[in-house]
């Protein structure tokens, strides 16, 4: 049991580091849920790319740089103690593009990969639909057979990045007799294409975060289901362990947080007030990083993730909302003025709810892990 | 880089949980909080013939512990001492587990055979001996410098197994070899106790769940049991890497961090347990006060959650 990098990883460890400090915008970008910060965002995210910074996990001919998993966290550690920018098109990078290699044809990873790394195509995920939040097996959106393809009609809500996205993945159901886990299809769609209808929904930050898509006979080719017809929820759940577990909440995130906030507090003149919950933050976040050291461990040996990934969104969505309040509480009256902090609390607040709410992971937990006895949802 | 842990690690703790299993570790306890050491150590020899009480002695005194680079590790020495918490044994062993970071003299080889039990002072974080009284060897961390000392007034823990006393300063002894790395370990271990104690009340608490029908069904099955649990568990598999962590970085903040953690963790599961029994958790016939007690004491032990979050502070806020 060791925690030593090799060579080869603290050499890009190095890399990744002095490319950052020379790369990363001076000011903050605007924020990708305005037309503004979105057009910003993918400049960003195509000067990332030119230098194989976008998707390092990726292998070589879709943009990335065969980075080992390990690689791709100390890569993420760097990015955000960096200050670099949120990534505009996490929904397909870290959702969308797992499920496409587990699952797509070569044909279907040669045609969206590289646009997805060069943020050519940003994703939005189009999972929730009013009648259906976490319960995704309620979904009532549907998809008819039509020549050479698929006819989708319905409602999809809540809709992260489809405001000014391209393209968007989701479930639809495709057996009208079929019950809750069955007969649903995943399917790629085309944001422009004709019956589409995009309505932005501002969130808690008055930006429109999210949206509502009506589709209203909407074509999508054979070409864009990933998986087989039917077999949609099996495809989705590699995309849901990738949501709560690694991918979309590295613990980069939490320790750069946790570093700003103990010097906020540092410059605050310490106050004992607030002084165990910024060690207790701090702790939360050097807790996340080894536990997921111990996790890459287990993958790089041939493991998968299951319900540990519940485990993991637990405690990272508990930890992004306390770590938040910890610095609100520390600044005092003006912490009611609009800043990094108070966006990245309001941002913490979904935490709890998106990927699955908390209480859909607890359940996982006691089932799954624990081992409890299945009963009433 | 592999944090994990390696097959023989598993294999060692799983060997030690066997034994364990195999030992009436409550009857034993309770017959220690009574006054009669004899089940205890009989225990404590059995483990020490394992090797558990000479994990983190040097070779060259007769142990087990790593020298140039073979032999034992802190990570060893860590998944032992969670195998003890999660049976719960008495007796003062994080005590001579951190001797040889305090001397290094024959005395190590006798207590890495488990024929010496030793009790130790250190103020202000452990003011209270334990198991002075039937110690075979008796230390005081006054300072830089190392004392004997003599068993003063006794004093009740809340944990009946664990008998306090207060020391009267001996004569000196000579300089103390490296306090600061008696403390850290004395701190880890007792995390790794506390770690060791959650999970056992955690599949004790599993396992009472899905037994015990209350309306018509296992209270497992309802989800304010399970979501407790649930939130139990995540405690306890977040404060985990934390503990590996220190043991393998020796970082003063990463084994403050696991102490605070492991008690968090450790302090949750035995409320939760004890919510999940009910009454039945509540009676001393049965085992889980046993555990309960032991975590309450231990989370105190080497070390205040609040002393070991000021730690992590002046380390990360220089």
């Amino acid at each position: 049991m060791d925690l030593d990098l090799d060579e080869a990883a603290r050499q890009f460890r190095g890399e990744a580091r002095e490319w950052l400090a020379a790369h990363v915008p001076r000011s903050p970008l605007p924020s990708f849920d305005t037309a503004e910060g979105f057009a910003a965002h993918r400049e960003w995210e195509a000067a990332l790319a030119d230098a194989h910074w976008s998707v390092v996990s990726w292998p070589r001919e879709y943009g990335g740089r065969d980075a080992s998993l390990l690689e791709w966290v100390l890569f993420e550690e760097e990015y955000y103690a960096a200050g670099a920018p949120g990534r505009v098109n996490q929904n397909g990078i870290f959702m969308l593009a797992p499920t496409l290699f587990s699952h797509g044809t070569p044909e279907q990873l040669a045609r969206i990969l590289p646009k997805m790394a060069r943020a050519e195509e940003v994703w939005a995920q189009a999972w929730s639909e009013p009648e259906a939040g976490s319960d995704i097996a309620a979904l009532r959106s549907t998809a008819t057979p039509a020549d050479g393809g698929w006819l989708l009609n319905g409602q999809k809500t809540w809709s992260s990045r489809a405001a000014f996205a391209d393209r968007a993945f989701g479930l639809f159901r495709s057996d009208p007799e079929s019950a809750r886990h069955h007969g649903l299809t995943y399917l790629m769609a085309d944001l422009r294409a004709p019956g589409v209808t995009v309505r932005p929904i501002p969130q808690l930050d008055g930006e429109p975060g999210f949206a509502e898509i009506f589709f209203d006979d909407v074509f999508v080719p054979d070409a864009d289901v990933i998986g087989t017809p039917g077999n949609g929820w099996r495809v989705a759940m590699t995309t849901a362990n990738n949501e709560r577990g690694l991918s979309l909440r590295s613990p980069g995130r939490f320790l750069a947080a946790a570093d700003r906030l103990v010097s906020l507090w540092s410059s605050a003149g310490r106050p004992e007030s607030t002084a165990a919950r910024v060690a207790d933050a701090w702790i939360g976040a050097r807790a996340y990083q080894l536990y997921t050291f111990g996790t890459v461990t287990r993958l790089a040996s041939g493991a998968e993730l299951g319900p540990e990934s519940s485990v993991n969104k637990l405690f990272w969505s508990h930890l992004d909302v306390a770590l938040h309040e910890t610095a609100l509480d520390l600044l005092g009256p003006s912490a009611e003025l609009r800043g990094p902090w108070t966006d990245g609390w309001l941002f913490s607040l979904a935490g709890p709810i998106y990927g699955g709410t908390d209480q859909i992971q607890r359940t996982i937990v006691a089932e799954r892990l624990l081992g409890l006895p299945k009963g009433d949802r | 880089m592999k944090f994990a842990l390696s097959p023989e690690q598993e294999a060692f703790a799983a060997s030690l949980d066997s034994l364990l299993s195999t030992q009436d570790c409550d009857a034993a306890t309770r017959a220690w909080a009574s006054g009669d050491h004899g089940p205890g150590l009989k225990i404590w020899r059995r483990l020490a013939d394992q090797g558990v009480a000479a994990l983190t002695t040097p070779a060259h005194r007769g142990g087990l512990a790593e020298e140039d680079g073979t032999g034992a590790t802190t990570v060893d020495a860590v998944l032992a001492f969670e195998v003890l918490g999660r049976f719960c044994p008495p007796g003062p062993w994080t005590d001579s587990a951190v001797l040889p970071c305090l001397l290094d003299d024959e005395i190590l080889a006798s207590t890495a055979a488990g024929e010496t039990l030793v009790s130790l002072a250190f103020p202000p974080h452990v003011p209270f001996a334990l198991d002075a009284d039937i110690a075979d060897a008796r230390f005081l961390v006054d300072g830089a410098r190392l004392r004997g000392f003599a068993p003063g007034t006794p004093l009740a823990s809340l944990d009946p197994s664990r008998h306090l006393f207060e020391p009267v300063p001996g004569d000196e002894l000579g300089p103390a070899l490296d306090p600061a790395r008696a403390f850290d370990l004395g701190a880890l271990l007792t995390a790794a106790q506390l770690l060791g104690a959650g999970r056992g009340l955690l599949e004790m608490s599993v396992a009472h769940a899905g037994q015990r029908r209350q309306y018509g069904r296992e209270i497992g099955r309802f989800q304010a049991v399970k979501h407790l649990l649930a939130e139990v568990a995540t405690a306890l598999e977040l404060a985990r890497p934390l503990l590996h962590g220190a043991a393998v970085t020796a970082d003063p903040a990463d084994v403050s961090a696991a102490k605070v953690a492991c008690g968090d963790a450790a302090h949750l599961a035995a409320r939760t347990a004890l919510q999940v029994h009910g009454a039945i958790g509540y009676t001393a016939e049965h085992p889980l006060g046993l555990r309960l007690t032991r975590v309450r004491a231990l989370t105190t032990a080497w070390g205040t959650p609040a002393v070991h979050r000021h730690r992590v502070l002046a380390a990360i806020a220089p």
